[in-house]
């Protein structure tokens, strides 16, 4: 194991700085300048153009319903000699809370590693699981930290973070980005497509549960997808492709329907 | 005195540990479970420094859960084991860690192991094991009435005859005992068995 927990994250923190002082300080005033900086009319160029990370990222949408909150994120056409199985873009970071996210991935590696970490670092201080809402600011946190340092640019993603709160149950979706902004939503998409996705979305969302929530997400995203579900009982469940399929024809189904509802009226005029 | 105790039996591993709380000439209670549930298939039955035993459990168990997390699949028994030897034998030299251990598992293509974990990070991997100065009568009676692949009457059996010799034959002996069972279907409680119970607060 990598890094283990110290009892108190006081130990490991005293390890890096020991290993982070070995290499000279002429090496250290070199990395020392901001990456990320000012500019004249207030913008921070960094945080930007790592939204443009995101924006090119694969998209993910998240619906929060009443009893069940689901994630989805677009699969990118897999290479034929690809794995599938070894590329996860939907993670648990707890039994209780799960983890969507569009950009670079591999920064998404590091950011997961840090909120695993911080959640059972949680549960062995205070006994008592994260929120979601801790854990999103956490992550949130940690994102603004790396606009503010030397030597390093921010996170290039966007998270989608669902979980029921372990106490009263009441289940809650969460989004941060790169500069370490975040807020709770009803249902929202980031990554490609994320405006036209959120938009169909605000036309079509009401409260749903169950099986409702999923095709939500489902129709928002339409395309190759991998879905995972999040309940009470169950925690998280990936969908298997021939459930996704199944609903992927109901909602076609429903579609058809619907435009042939909007036609036979007007054959009665 | 505090007992830990634990044996193999046909698919399953069952841990026994006394459930008293002492300090110094004071039982503070006499139900405290020294048996972690340390995943879905193990058991971590610890005795020794009350403040070490619960922060070091407590430590093993939260790095084993983030093993789970980072990696999809759980950590299995053996290496479990050594996690935790290892952990004792980095604290050794330094800031030792006063617990000894029990750590039953269930793999699926394994089946139930049991390992032996002392103080100063022994690591033995046994059919039966114990610790404290019950040990003395619990390892002769296993000793004596012990075979592999014994059924769960029979083990249950052998673990209720090592508390009647610990009971009547150890001066301070430990009044209740908790026994948990790991096999196919998980890591849970078994029994208890009390002879004390906590008196509730008398009528004036």
């Amino acid at each position: 194991m990598s890094e283990v927990l110290a009892r108190l994250d006081l130990v490991r923190m005293r390890k890096v700085t020991r290993a982070a002082t070995k290499h000279g300080t002429k090496q250290m005033a070199r990395y020392d300048r901001a990456i990320t900086v000012f500019s004249p009319d207030g913008h921070l160029f960094q945080v930007e153009y790592a939204l443009e990370a995101v924006r090119k990222g694969n998209a993910a949408v998240g619906v929060r319903g009443t009893d069940t909150i689901v994630l989805g994120v677009e699969k990118k056409s897999t290479p034929k000699l690809q794995d599938s199985r070894s590329v996860r873009k939907i993670v648990s970071l707890d039994t209780h809370i799960a983890l969507a996210c569009a950009g670079l991935k591999a920064d998404a590696r590091v950011l997961i590693n840090r909120a695993r970490i911080e959640c059972q670092s949680h549960r062995l201080t205070v006994e008592d699981p994260v929120t979601v809402e801790y854990i999103t600011r956490y992550i949130a946190g940690l994102q603004q930290k790396y606009t503010q340092s030397g030597g390093v640019r921010p996170f290039g993603l966007s998270t989608l973070i669902v979980g029921f709160d372990p106490y009263t149950g009441v289940p809650a979706l969460y989004q941060t980005d790169p500069s370490g902004t975040f807020s709770a939503w009803k249902a929202n998409a980031t990554g490609r497509n994320s405006n036209s996705m959120r938009e169909f979305l605000e036309k079509n969302y009401k409260e749903t549960s169950g099986q409702e929530t999923v095709k939500l997400a489902i129709r928002a995203l339409l395309e190759n997808i991998e879905i995972a579900v999040m309940t009470k009982e169950h925690g998280l469940r990936q969908l298997e492709e021939a459930e996704i399929d199944a609903i992927v024809a109901e909602i076609e189904a429903e579609k058809a329907a619907a435009e042939a509802a909007k036609k036979a009226p007007s054959r009665d005029t | 005195m505090e007992c830990v105790f634990g044996l193999l039996g046909d698919g399953f591993a069952l841990v026994a540990a006394d459930t008293s709380a002492v300090h110094s000439i004071l039982v503070h209670k006499s139900n405290e479970d020294k048996v972690m549930i340390l995943d879905s298939h193990k058991l971590l039955g610890a005795s020794g420094e009350a403040g070490d035993r619960v922060q070091f459990t407590e430590y093993i168990q939260k790095n084993v859960h983030l093993y789970e997390f980072r990696n999809g699949i759980p950590l299995a028994t053996a290496a479990a084991a050594n996690f935790t030897r290892g952990e004792l034998a980095l604290a050794l030299r330094k800031n030792p860690y006063f617990v000894n251990i029990l750590l039953a598992g269930y793999d699926k293509d394994i089946g139930p192991s049991l390992y032996y974990i002392d103080y100063i990070a022994t690591l033995h991997k046994v059919d039966k094991g114990a610790f404290g100065y019950g040990s003395y009568f619990a390892l002769s009676m296993m000793d004596r009435h012990y075979h592999s692949g014994m059924s769960l009457e029979d083990a249950i059996d052998l673990v209720d005859k090592c508390i009647i010799e610990i009971r009547s034959r150890l001066v301070v002996a430990p009044p209740n005992f908790v026994i948990k069972i790991v096999d196919k279907d998980g890591a849970r409680e078994y029994a208890w068995r009390e002879s004390i119970k906590d008196a509730g607060v008398s009528a004036a």
